[in-house]
C-alpha cells in the first residue's frame, strides 16, 4: 500500500525551469508568429519578459528578497490545485491573451479595459513588500504595478460604493483545479473602498522586473501587502463596486476562521492554529509576526475604534 | 549473507528505511523546496500514518491468505512507524518551535490538531517498549490489551491529518477510509467477510500449501 502525495514525482520526471520555459518561450512564440502576422502586432505577454519603463519606488525594504524560483514555485492558488506546487505544475494552460477586466457596479464610469490598454493607465513601478501567508509562512517580493486607486479614480465610484469585489476568471479548461468543488468558484474577494483607495493597495502585473508568471495571478493581480495573502485576488476579470459588503469565497468555505479583513494580525490566531510568528521562505528559524505585517503605520488609521479580534 | 538476503525481514527493514533515504538525500541536494521544514514535517507524518496503516493491516492479510506467518513482520512495521513518528516530533520540537517550551506548551494546550497528535505519539512510546518477546511473555494476557491502544492511536492519527488541512480533505480521507476499511476487517462480519473470500479464491492454493508443507512458496 504505497499512497504518493500529488508531489511525489521522481527527480527524473521533472522538466528543468530553464529548459521548460524555453520550450514554452518557443511553443508561445509560435502562437505570437501566427497572432502577429494576423493582427500585425507582437503583444510582450510572456512570463519572463522585462517590463519596461519601471521605475523604482519609496516601497523598499531593509530585508532580502524571496529568490525568484521560491516565489514562483511555492504558492497557494487553489485554481490550479490544492499543492503548493501545483500552480507552479498547472498555470501552464491559462491563457493571458486576449484578457478582459471589467470595471462595473457603483461607478459614473464603468469600462472594460483590454490588458494592454491596463498596463499603460499609469506608470508601472516596483514595489518591495512582504507577504505573509494564513498558513504561517511569509516572503519579500518586488512586484511590478500601479496603485489600484489609479483605476478607481477613472471609475469615479458613486456614493453607494461602499465596497470593492475582485472576481477571478472562472474557466476550468483553463483552470484544472476548479474542476474540484473545493471551492465556490469562482474566486472572489473584497476590499472596503477606502482599503481599496489606500496608496499601499497595488494591482500588479509583474514581478523581478518581468511579466508576471501565471502561477503568480498572470496577467493581473491585486497585492494588498498588510491582509494575508489570499486578500490578494489573482488572476482578475472583473472589479465591482458595490453597497454591501462582498461574500468573499473563503467567507463561503470557512467562515469561522476567514473573515471579511484578515489583517495580519499576530495577537488573533486562526482558530486552529497561532499568527503569533512566521517562517520566512529560506530562513530557519521562525520570526515574529508584525502587526498589519509591519504596515502599521500607514494603514491602522483605516481600523480606529475597531475590535479586531470581533472584526478579523 | 545468502540467508540473509532471502529473509523477507530484510528487506521490509531496507524498504522502510527508503522514506528517510529519500529525504536525506532530497536534503543533500537541495531538493525539499521552499520550505523544507514543512517538506519533512509532511513526510514523516505521512509515513508514521503510512506504517500504521500496514501494522494494522497485517490481521486483516492473514486472515484473507491464510498465512499465519505474517505476524512474523508485524512488529517490524509498528516500530517502524514509531520511528518515523519520532523523527515528525523531532522536527517540530527543533526544526520548526525550535525547542521553544513555551510556545510548544501553548500549542498542545491550545491547538486540537497537535493535541491529537501528541497524544498518539505518547501513547505510542508504551507500544514501543513492550514490543520485545520478553515483554510479551511477562505481560501475557495484558500484553494484547495494551496493544490494542494501536486503534485509538491510529484514529487519533487520522484525525490529526483531517484538522490540519487548510481546505482540502482528500488527502486525510483517503487514510480515514483505509483505516475504516482495516477497522471493519476486524468486526464478526468483517472476519466471516475476508475468510468468505479465502474459501472461494484461494482453495487451490492453500491445498497446495498444505500438501507441500514447507515448500517454496512458504518463503515469498
Amino acid at each position: 500500500m504505497l499512497i504518493r502525495s500529488p508531489t511525489d514525482i521522481p527527480p527524473s520526471e521533472i522538466t528543468p525551469p530553464e529548459i521548460y520555459r524555453e520550450r514554452r518561450r518557443f511553443m508561445q512564440g509560435m502562437g505570437v508568429l501566427v497572432a502577429g502576422a494576423a493582427l500585425g502586432a507582437a503583444p510582450e505577454a510572456e512570463a519572463g519578459v522585462k517590463l519596461a519603463g519601471v521605475r523604482p519606488s519609496a516601497y523598499r525594504l531593509d530585508e532580502a528578497k524571496t529568490p525568484y524560483k521560491d516565489v514562483t514555485t511555492y504558492n497557494n492558488f487553489y485554481e490550479f490545485g490544492t499543492g503548493k506546487g501545483d500552480p507552479a505544475q498547472n498555470a501552464g494552460s491559462l491563457i493571458t491573451r486576449p484578457w478582459t477586466v471589467a470595471i462595473e457596479g457603483e461607478v459614473g464610469n464603468p469600462k472594460t479595459y483590454d490588458i494592454d490598454a491596463l498596463l499603460k493607465l499609469a506608470p508601472l513601478e516596483e514595489r518591495v513588500y512582504r507577504m505573509r501567508c494564513v498558513e504561517g509562512w511569509s516572503m519579500v517580493i518586488p512586484w511590478v504595478g500601479f496603485p489600484l486607486r489609479e483605476i478607481i479614480r477613472r471609475a469615479a465610484p458613486t456614493g453607494n460604493a461602499k465596497y470593492v469585489e475582485f472576481v477571478t476568471l472562472n474557466d476550468p479548461r483553463q483552470m484544472p483545479g476548479q474542476r474540484s468543488r473545493v471551492l465556490d468558484w469562482p474566486y472572489v474577494e473584497g476590499l472596503r473602498l477606502d482599503e481599496a483607495m489606500h496608496p499601499l493597495t497595488l494591482l500588479a502585473v509583474g514581478l523581478y522586473g518581468e511579466v508576471l508568471p501565471n502561477q503568480n495571478g498572470a496577467p493581473v493581480r491585486l497585492v494588498v501587502p498588510w491582509k494575508y495573502g489570499f486578500k490578494s485576488a489573482k488572476s482578475i476579470v472583473k472589479i465591482r463596486f458595490v453597497e454591501k459588503p462582498p461574500l468573499t469565497a473563503w467567507m463561503r468555505a470557512a467562515p469561522r476562521e476567514y473573515g471579511f479583513y484578515s489583517n495580519v494580525n499576530p495577537r488573533v490566531d486562526h482558530s486552529r492554529w497561532s499568527q503569533a510568528k512566521e517562517r520566512r521562505i529560506g530562513e530557519f528559524r521562525k520570526r515574529d509576526t508584525l502587526m498589519f505585517n509591519g504596515y502599521g503605520d500607514q494603514v491602522a488609521s483605516l481600523y480606529r475604534g475597531m475590535d479586531l479580534k470581533k472584526f478579523f | 549473507m545468502g540467508a540473509t538476503l532471502r529473509n523477507p525481514k530484510f528487506w521490509i527493514f531496507g524498504i522502510c528505511l527508503l522514506p528517510l533515504l529519500r529525504l536525506l538525500v532530497l536534503g543533500a541536494s537541495g531538493g525539499l523546496g521552499a520550505n523544507p521544514i514543512e517538506f519533512i514535517t509532511r513526510s514523516t507524518g505521512t509515513w508514521t500514518l503510512v506504517g500504521l496503516l500496514l501494522t494494522l493491516s497485517v490481521t486483516p492479510l492473514r486472515r484473507l491468505t491464510g498465512r499465519a506467518d505474517l505476524i512474523r513482520y508485524r512488529r517490524m512495521l509498528g516500530l517502524f512507524a514509531f520511528f518515523y513518528a519520532g523523527l515528525h516530533f523531532v522536527t517540530y520540537l527543533w526544526l520548526d518551535q525550535f525547542f521553544d517550551p513555551a510556545a510548544i506548551a501553548r500549542d498542545i494546550v491550545k491547538r486540537p490538531f497537535i493535541t491529537i497528535g501528541f497524544a498518539a505519539f505518547v501513547l505510542l512510546i508504551p507500544l514501543a517498549l513492550t514490543s520485545t518477546h520478553a515483554m510479551m511473555r511477562r505481560l501475557g494476557r495484558r500484553w494484547q490489551q495494551l496493544h490494542r491502544l494501536i486503534y485509538l492511536i491510529a484514529l487519533l492519527g487520522v484525525i490529526h491529518f483531517l484538522w490540519l488541512v487548510k481546505k482540502d480533505l482528500t488527502e486525510p480521507l483517503i487514510y480515514a477510509a483505509v483505516l475504516a476499511l482495516l477497522l471493519g476487517a476486524r468486526l464478526p462480519w468483517g472476519v466471516t467477510l475476508l475468510q468468505t473470500a479465502r474459501s472461494r479464491f484461494t482453495p487451490a492454493r492453500f491445498q497446495v500449501g498444505q500438501t507441500v508443507g514447507n515448500g517454496a512458496e512458504r518463503r515469498n
